[in-house]
This record gives structure tokens, C-alpha cells and sequence, in this order.
């Protein structure tokens, strides 16, 4: 096999197994901006949740990773909603801006919690199913990785079929583009902010699962995969979830192929680069509506 | 009634026998320490200050130093060159302290420097970087116990050297260890023969090294050097087994922390690295001169706290007894503390120290021992 092939198809795989990871932040993020029309800071402290949850229970608590991983998505999105429910629903003037200052609070305090519980140092956990790399056309990839990959798919499967035949995902979907006119055909929006947030604890948890086998997890890694959740977020448009998981997965691959090919110094650098330029070129994301977005406050 | 007189009577009796204690001793030696406890130098920190707790409680259960109780003053720097400055000054100016250890890292303890030199108050600094005690001129009231970068980079390149390894791809992280280690590397590798081929950073927040190492295995390297001291480095050797590369893996002294190796798992056994003998202290020769102090040190520490030893607090336990020897022989002057020390040998954790007036660290490149990881535990590498 050709050496280049070789290392492009590894570069490849690296770039969507840390794609997929964004992708469901960035997921995270749309869900909570639809619902309330604010960024939720606190998106990367979900991840980092979850991963440190599903930590104790399979390796403290010796759990089947099955019942650990749902275990771990309930208690995240238990976390998910008592946030809402503390800091966001009682906020009597909600403007744009106190509840993004809100959320960032929340991930300051979600950090401090899991430096006391779980400690400052990282945590590390089995692969789902070995760590014996496999081959593929010379390239090598870890079992994990399509784990990553499978469950991104499965998500995403999910995430389409709730919000677009469920009663409750369309209600959800009717608060984001209107919520005064769902409010009076009867819907709940409240609670459906509150499931809104439910829902993004859920996904980011379920991110910080699968990814903490390959990446480890400690309680400090929340703060840089908010923000590259976040990149992915605005490049693919605000508010927009399969952009969102496009953007997530180009971003991971441009990541991998810059520390590649360009320079293993700058790769943080090049994703935030491309972030800009898209934003100079196209402020709506690659696929977000020009329209759309001058409409909304923010 | 009776219960409460009872009460107030001992709480009397605790306060006035407290106060007779201090009274009746009243030449108690105040030590400073400055430590950076919390923050993000905390795993330095931390065991820091925990071994000189451990230790001042030893010495005053057994007496003191000749009778005078030891008293430590402990701050906590949060690895913050403006709060070490802080903490120093005030050790000096309010504590009334004769001799300051620390800081735990090489940035703040040159931030304190010049407060300890102007104050001519003897100064032992936990962190490593040789700037810290050189220009011996200028630094005549500062001595380290950290073994310098240099010597751990000089160790890799002879172990390198010794099995006709030419050519290396290095990796290094981008912190202030990392940064410094990467200069070290590209200084003294041709003095052994070795050309650098590989040139590759990560940062501390990075979850995939698998594009550095595509880069060095592009390359003709024989080895690669990782050089960090922050977790993500265990992910090196993990990547480095998905990969399937195969030549040898060599580690600085920041790799030595037993929970990166368990992290990395099987991926880190049979890696290369230099590293104070404490981590291998039950593989190490029974005949060895630091053998005994070692594992008093581990038995003690392990048993009081529950946590695993660590070269820092090492560097912490170096600093509190050459602080006691001079103490028990010249007293509390910061001046003849300083000229003892500087005529002191001492078989300490970190190794054997010989200070002199033209050497304030005392260590040089023997104290390291090349040690590899086997069944997830630190050994002395047989050569």
C-alpha cells in the first residue's frame, strides 16, 4: 500500500473520531440555542460529566458498560435539569445576556464540583471492546473509534426521528421558530426549555462516554471541548443540527490533516482560523440562513 | 452543672498548658515554606507540603531540634509568580523565618529570587530549571534541590547512544517543562551523535497525538522522546500502540507518576526514562546508599497519607532536613544557615547532594536512574 494513502487514511480517521466529539457538542449547543436563543456554556462541563460518571461506575463500581452508559446519560441529564431549574427558570427578566453570564457561572461551579469529587487528575477508563487496533487498507484504527462513529450515527438517526415525527420533538421545534405563536396553540414552552436542556445534558454526556477510553477524561477538559463544540456550532450555522454534525466532523478532519501536513504546533490554531474566516465570509455558518439569522436577537 | 464546670475547667487548664508550652520554650524555630497547595501546580504542591507537615510532626513528637520545637509557616503560592513573591515577603517580614523552602515551580522561584537575595534570607527552591542557581555569583542565597532538565536529557542521550540509536523524533508539550525540555534536547543532542529528525509539540488539552507520530514515523527516527509532564503525555504511548510502531519510546522525568503509567496501561511498559530513585525504590540495589533514607521516606509518607510517593514531595523532604542539619548546628541564623549549606553533603530522596560555593544544587546526572515500566510499575532498568 502506498505510504502517502496510508498516512492520508489515518489522518482521516483521526480527524472524524475527534469530528464526531464536536459534532455532538456542537448538537448540545443548537438544541439549548433553538429553545431559549442562548449559548450554553456549560455544554462542555456536560461532556466531562459524563465521561467522569461512567468512570466510576465501570471501573470503581464494576457496572456492565451497558447500564453504566445509560446510568451515566440519566444522571447527566438529571444535572441538565436541575440547572435549568435553579438557574435558568427562575431568572425573572431572562435577557440574552444574563443567562449566557448564568451558564457560564453553572460551568465554573460544574468544574469546582468535579475537581472535589473526582480529583484533579485524569481518569481512565476500558475500551468498549479491546484496544487491539485493527487494520484498515493499511491504516490502523481502534474498535473505539468506530464506537465513536456508530453511536454519532445513531444519534443523529434518533435526533431526526424525534424531532420530526414525535408530538413532543414537534413541539420543540415549533418554540424554536416561534415561541409566542407555540405558546398560544397550547404548548408548554417552559418545559419544553427544560427538555430542551435535558436533552443537550443527554448528548454531551453521551459524547464524554465514548470518547473518555481514548482521550481519558479529567475535570478541567470541558472548557476546550466547549469551545471546539462551539466552532462547529457557528460553522455550521447556529441553530442548525445537521450542519452542525457536518461542520463538527469537517472541523476534526481539517484539524487532523493541518497538525499533519502543516504543523503539529498550530493545530488548536487552525481550527479557530477556519472558524474566522467562514464567519468573515459567511457570518450565518457554511450552512445557516442569511435570513434566519438576521431575525434573531442573537 | 458539674458537666459544664467540668467543661470550662479543661478548656482553662487546655489553654493555660498550651501557652506554657510556648512560653517555656520560647526559642521555637520558625521555617517558611511556599508551595504552590492548590492551583494548577497543585500536584506539586500538594505533596510538598504534606511530606514537611509529616516531617515537623516527627521531629517535634521526638523533642524538636535539640529541644526547640520547629515551627513552619506554610503559604500557598496557587503556582502564581505575584502570590510566591507575596508569600515569601511576608514569611520574611512577618513570620521573622530563617530559611524559606521553596517554591514548587521554576517560574515562581525566580520570581522570589530577588526578595530572598535582598532579604539575605537562605532559600531552597522544589522546581528543576537551572536558572534558578546560576550564576552562582548572583545567587548566593538561593540553593535547589530539582535535578536539573539538562542531566535528565544527558541520561537519555547515553542510554540512546549505548544501543546505536542515531537518530530520534521528539515530541514535547507546550508548557513551560515541555518548552524547556525541547530546548534541552536540541542543545546537547549532537554532543552524543544524534540528529533530531522530528520536530513535534502537543498541547496540554489534546486528546490525540496520532498526527505527531504519523510525522516522526514519515521519518527515519529510531526512537521517539516525549518529553512532558502533563497526563495527556500517557495518550503518546497509547497512540503509539494503535500505530503499531514499534521502535522505543523514551520518557523525561515527567513521566515519572505511577497514575500516568497505570493510565497508559500496557502501551507504557517497556518505555525508557530517567527519574529520581524513589519510583523504583523496591527494585533498587539493597547496597545503594539512598536505599534506606528512600524507603523511610515511602513507608512514612505512604502510611500517613493515602496517596503514592512522588519525587516532589522528595524535593520537599531534601529541603526540610538540610534545613534541620543546619538548624541543629549553627542555630537560627540566616546567614550561618546559608554558609552551612553550602559546605553540606547529603544522602537525601532526590539523590546525593555536594553542594559548594560553586555548585547550589548539589545533584548532577548520577542521581538520575534510567528506569522502564514493567507489569504497570516503576523499575530500575537493568542495563
Amino acid at each position: 500500500m502506498d505510504s502517502a494513502f496510508v498516512d492520508v487514511l489515518q489522518f482521516l480517521i483521526m480527524g472524524i473520531q475527534r469530528g464526531s466529539i464536536y459534532a455532538m457538542v456542537a448538537m448540545g449547543f443548537n438544541m439549548i440555542y433553538n429553545a431559549t436563543g442562548i449559548i450554553n456554556f456549560a455544554q462542555g462541563e456536560f461532556v466531562v460529566l459524563g465521561g467522569l460518571m461512567m468512570v466510576t461506575l465501570t471501573m470503581g463500581f464494576h457496572l456492565s458498560i451497558v447500564f453504566a452508559f445509560i446510568l451515566s446519560v440519566l444522571f447527566v441529564m438529571v444535572a441538565g435539569i436541575l440547572m435549568e431549574r435553579l438557574t435558568i427558570n427562575p431568572v425573572k427578566q431572562p435577557s440574552v445576556l444574563r443567562l449566557i453570564i448564568i451558564t457560564i457561572a453553572v460551568s465554573i461551579i460544574i468544574k469546582g464540583a468535579a475537581m472535589c469529587f473526582w480529583g484533579k487528575g485524569s481518569h481512565y477508563m476500558r475500551h468498549f471492546s479491546g484496544s487491539t487496533s485493527l487494520d484498515f487498507y493499511g491504516a490502523t484504527i481502534l474498535p473505539q473509534t468506530l464506537w465513536v462513529v456508530g453511536i454519532l450515527c445513531c444519534v443523529v438517526a434518533a435526533y431526526i426521528v424525534f424531532f420530526n415525527y414525535t408530538m413532543t420533538g414537534k413541539c420543540m421545534r415549533a418554540c424554536a421558530i416561534n415561541r409566542d405563536a407555540a405558546r398560544l396553540a397550547g404548548i408548554n414552552d417552559r418545559k419544553m426549555v427544560m427538555l430542551s436542556f435535558a436533552l443537550s445534558a443527554g448528548i454531551g454526556a453521551i459524547a464524554g462516554i465514548i470518547i473518555t477510553p481514548i482521550i481519558q477524561m479529567d475535570y478541567a477538559r470541558g472548557a476546550m471541548l466547549g469551545l471546539k463544540g462551539f466552532g462547529a456550532a457557528v460553522l455550521g450555522g447556529l441553530g442548525n443540527s445537521m450542519g452542525a454534525v457536518v461542520a463538527g466532523v469537517l472541523l476534526g478532519v481539517l484539524e487532523a490533516l493541518g497538525a499533519g501536513y502543516i504543523s503539529s504546533h498550530y493545530m488548536d490554531a487552525i481550527a479557530l482560523i477556519i472558524l474566522l474566516f467562514v464567519l468573515f465570509i459567511r457570518p450565518s455558518g457554511i450552512f445557516g440562513s442569511a435570513e434566519a439569522m438576521r431575525l434573531k436577537e442573537f | 452543672m458539674v458537666k459544664r464546670l467540668l467543661w470550662v475547667t479543661t478548656v482553662c487548664a487546655a489553654i493555660l498548658f498550651s501557652a506554657a508550652m510556648v512560653y517555656a520554650n520560647p526559642e521555637a524555630y520558625h521555617v517558611g515554606c511556599a508551595f504552590a497547595v492548590t492551583g494548577k501546580a497543585s500536584w506539586l504542591g500538594e505533596p510538598e507540603r504534606n511530606t514537611v507537615e509529616m516531617i515537623a510532626r516527627q521531629i517535634n513528637e521526638a523533642g524538636g531540634i535539640d529541644g526547640h520545637p520547629l515551627v513552619l509557616h506554610i503559604e500557598d503560592t496557587q503556582g502564581d509568580n505575584t502570590r510566591a513573591v507575596n508569600a515569601v515577603r511576608k514569611l520574611i517580614k512577618k513570620d521573622k523565618v530563617c530559611a524559606i523552602i521553596g517554591t514548587s515551580r521554576s517560574g515562581t522561584s525566580m520570581a522570589a529570587v530577588p526578595v530572598a537575595t535582598q532579604s539575605e534570607i537562605p532559600m531552597i527552591s522544589c522546581a528543576s530549571a537551572a536558572v534558578i542557581t546560576t550564576p552562582v555569583d548572583q545567587r548566593k542565597w538561593v540553593f535547589k534541590v530539582g535535578p536539573d532538565d539538562s542531566d535528565a536529557a544527558l541520561n537519555i542521550f547515553e542510554h540512546m547512544k549505548a544501543h546505536d540509536i542515531s537518530k530520534v523524533g521528539i515530541m514535547t508539550g507546550t508548557t513551560g517543562f515541555g518548552a524547556a525540555g525541547r530546548e534541552q534536547l536540541k542543545e546537547f543532542a549532537s554532543d552524543y551523535g544524534i540528529s533530531i529528525v522530528a520536530d513535534e509539540t502537543y498541547n496540554p488539552t489534546d486528546t490525540d497525538m496520532t498526527a505527531q507520530l504519523i510525522s516522526i514515523r514519515k521519518t527515519e527516527a529510531q526512537a521517539v522522546i516525549n518529553w512532558s509532564i502533563v497526563p495527556a503525555q500517557s495518550i503518546v504511548s497509547k497512540n503509539m500502540q494503535q500505530l503499531k510502531m514499534t521502535i522505543p519510546l523514551y520518557q523525561s522525568h515527567g513521566f515519572a507518576n505511577v497514575k500516568y503509567a497505570e493510565a497508559a496501561g500496557d502501551s507504557a511498559e517497556g518505555c525508557i526514562f530517567p527519574a529520581g530513585r524513589i519510583m523504583a525504590v523496591d527494585t533498587l540495589a539493597d547496597d545503594h546508599p539512598q536505599k534506606k533514607v528512600l524507603k523511610e521516606y515511602k513507608q512514612a509518607y505512604e502510611s500517613t497519607y493515602d496517596d503514592h510517593v512522588s519525587t516532589f514531595g522528595g524535593h520537599a523532604y531534601d529541603a526540610l532536613w538540610l534545613v534541620v542539619n543546619a538548624l541543629k548546628k549553627v542555630g537560627p541564623d540566616a546567614a550561618k544557615i546559608r554558609d552551612e549549606l553550602e559546605n553540606t553533603t547529603f544522602v537525601g530522596v532526590g539523590g546525593i547532594f555536594e553542594f559548594s560555593d560553586k555548585d547550589h544544587c548539589g545533584l548532577d546526572k548520577e542521581d538520575f536512574a534510567i528506569l522502564t515500566v514493567k507489569d504497570g510499575k516503576f523499575v530500575v532498568l537493568e542495563p
